[in-house]
């Protein structure tokens, strides 16, 4: 049965509307203060350190994303807390304070789809992360570049802006999450809660859970445990139970983009190394090309939990 | 009436698994004008207004919406008819104006024609004042007279309001009741569904009254109390005058004659017999002080109805409806 008219009528007005209440509303502000202030924070640790440490580095300019000082993490350990609690914050709510406010039904009773609204909304979230991200990425090169005064190279900027797309697209996978659940909770607090607690679990737990359950399928051999070795099997099986958490994905991403001279993600044999330099540095399409799995994964579970989140709110009635 | 009507369904039914919220119910809407959907909460009604905007599935039946199916068309349904869902929700922290915007890019409005639409809809419904106010600051009936002018603004063809009366104080039903009038007078066609019955009987020219999920009458509110209270009209009257009950009681068609107080009768009888009482009063030279005949009260037909049908039922219905 073919359906009249195009999906996405009125999909630029719904983006127009929600990015307009999500720049003005009181969240935003919030999410500003927080981007300045990790900005200065992570760059403070890090200059603090890059200073000390003055051996020549061809990539002094991407040790700002990756060194940390204690107690301060590093700024990509940062946005690895701080964008999904963006994206969340951003996201808990799309849906179902529509149901609170009793807007829906009146709103789904113009000549709109419902496609139009959920993508809009999605679409506006996004636009409106990738300010913010955009925002405190450009403050922390300017202000990197004023505080280090050597000026990036080519390459540099280059890995730097992949590594921004990909934290677009790191915030896009917690956005679809926050989305989907804000279609199946009525309750807004409820939303927050289990996204919360989820990317809690996600981001802390299953990573040590991951080596356990690993271990009770395929327990470690001795004989490697004699050498004090990982088990390949076990290893392998540990790595690919951690995958399916977006953090870790996102860690290993930002790995093979931050540091040129990554050459794999995982247990490396000693047939890889054959022929190879170690330490040397990668060229930026080999390193995407690492990662280029990871990044993959992440697209696809953005688009996956967005699609679950759609045929449900297809199927949902409008009603109160 | 076929010719000219909105709203057609028939046979129209939802079911949500086994249990079944409309079952097969027919019905037309005529142009221009006012039917009411009456009937106890969780009776079907919201689910039928929905099922005609193509908001919810159609279990079975078939339904035409101005020559349109909901649920293949819904975008050109939804461009030709305004709906004010039960307890309409705003943006509060928009103002008035900006939230008919919203909806005035939503149906496609250019920007020229939005601001005049919006600025006649908003004078009509006498919000033009607070425009540039926040909705969260507007009280219940403020916001039932924004969603009328979201239809105005929309230049519907039929307007469906859910419950539009409920929540408000008389005042303010008095002056929605008003405007729902107004878009009869414009030749709107208006479906209307209440589970209070005797406050928009007045204005409906037809009512279907609903009772789990059916259609348990239909027609005209005149006809009906008719129908259902055994044809009788009582006409109640306030003279004096020597014998007057009792020559009143001669009159062809009156079938009793009770005496409501001092010097107050009530006559029931098969047909309007004001011109004859009166004569007769004036024949005894009496004073004529008051001569009313009773409009049936769609309250009572429908507490008689089932009354009759099902006795329990009726009076756990009547309870509900009550709270």
């Amino acid at each position: 049965m073919q359906r009249e008219g195009s999906a996405f009528s009125g999909l630029g007005v719904v983006v127009l509307k929600e990015l307009s209440d999500h720049l003005t509303s009181v969240r935003m502000r919030v999410l500003e203060w927080l981007v300045v202030l990790v900005a200065l924070a992570a760059l403070y640790g890090a200059i603090q350190q890059i200073k000390d440490t003055t051996a020549e580095d061809p990539f002094l300019f991407l040790r700002l994303f990756t060194t940390s000082r204690d107690p301060l993490p590093s700024f990509v350990s940062f946005l690895s807390f701080l964008v999904p609690l963006m994206a969340i914050g951003l996201g808990f709510d799309t849906v179902n304070s529509e149901h609170n406010r009793r807007t829906l039904s009146r709103i789904l009773s113009q000549p709109i789809y419902r496609d139009a609204l959920l993508f809009g909304k999605f679409l506006a979230g996004l636009i409106t992360l990738s300010i913010s991200l955009v925002t405190l990425w450009l403050l922390v090169v300017g202000l990197g570049l004023l505080l280090i005064g050597i000026p990036p190279g080519a390459e540099e900027i280059a890995r730097s802006f992949v590594f921004l797309l990909v934290t677009i697209i790191y915030a896009g996978v917690w956005l679809a999450l926050a989305l989907l659940f804000s279609i199946l909770f009525r309750s807004a607090a409820t939303a927050a809660l289990v996204t919360l607690g989820l990317w809690l679990f996600i981001t802390f737990i299953w990573p040590v859970l991951a080596g356990a359950v690993a271990q009770a399928i395929i327990p470690p051999d001795p004989r490697y445990t004699a050498l004090g070795l990982q088990t390949p099997g076990t290893a392998e099986l540990e790595q690919i139970l951690a995958r399916l958490s977006p953090s870790t994905l996102y860690a290993e991403v930002v790995v093979a983009l931050l540091d040129p001279t990554t050459r794999a993600l995982g247990p490396i044999y000693l047939s890889q190394l054959q022929g190879a330099v170690l330490g040397a540095p990668l060229p930026l399409g080999a390193s995407v090309l690492i990662a280029w799995p990871q990044i993959v994964a992440m697209i696809a579970s953005a688009l996956l939990l967005f699609v679950v989140g759609y045929v449900i709110f297809q199927r949902q009635e409008v009603r109160a | 009436m076929s010719q000219d009507s909105v709203i057609q369904a028939n046979g129209l039914t939802k079911t949500y698994g086994s249990a079944t919220a409309v079952d097969h119910i027919s019905f037309e809407v005529g142009r221009g004008e006012i039917f009411g959907l009456l009937g106890p909460n969780g009776a079907g009604k919201t689910t039928t207004i929905l099922m005609l905007l193509g908001l919810t599935d159609i279990s079975a039946g078939e339904v035409s919406v101005l020559g349109f199916n909901p649920a293949r068309e819904p975008l050109s349904v939804k461009r030709r008819v305004g709906y004010m869902p039960d307890t309409v929700g705003f943006y509060d922290g928009l103002t008035a104006a900006d939230n008919l915007r919203y909806t005035a890019r939503l149906i496609g409005f250019r920007v020229l024609e939005r601001e005049k639409r919006i600025a006649e809809a908003l004078d009509r419904v006498g919000l033009a004042d607070v425009a540039e106010k926040r909705v969260g600051t507007f009280s219940r009936g403020m916001r039932q007279r924004l969603g009328l002018a979201e239809i105005l603004m929309k230049g519907a063809q039929i307007a469906i309001l859910d419950e539009p009366t409920s929540g408000l104080d008389p005042q303010a039903t008095a002056e929605l009741l008003g405007m729902i009038r107004g878009f009869k007078a414009e030749g709107v066609s208006v479906l209307l569904s209440s589970h209070l019955l005797e406050r928009v009987q007045s204005v409906c020219d037809r009512v279907a009254l609903f009772s789990s999920g059916k259609i348990a009458l239909m027609g005209r509110v005149a006809d009906l109390g008719r129908e259902v209270l055994g044809g009788g009209y009582v006409v109640d009257i306030e003279a004096d005058g020597a014998g007057l009950a009792e020559r009143l009681a001669l009159i062809p068609g009156v079938s009793g004659v009770e005496k409501t107080g001092i010097g107050k009768l009530r006559l029931h009888a098969d047909r309007d017999v004001r011109p004859e009482a009166a004569a007769e009063v004036v024949a005894l030279q009496g004073r004529l002080k008051f001569l009313g005949v009773q409009e049936p009260s769609l309250e009572a037909i429908y507490t008689r109805y089932f009354e009759a049908k099902k006795p329990e039922q009726a009076v756990q219905e009547g309870a509900r409806h009550a709270a």
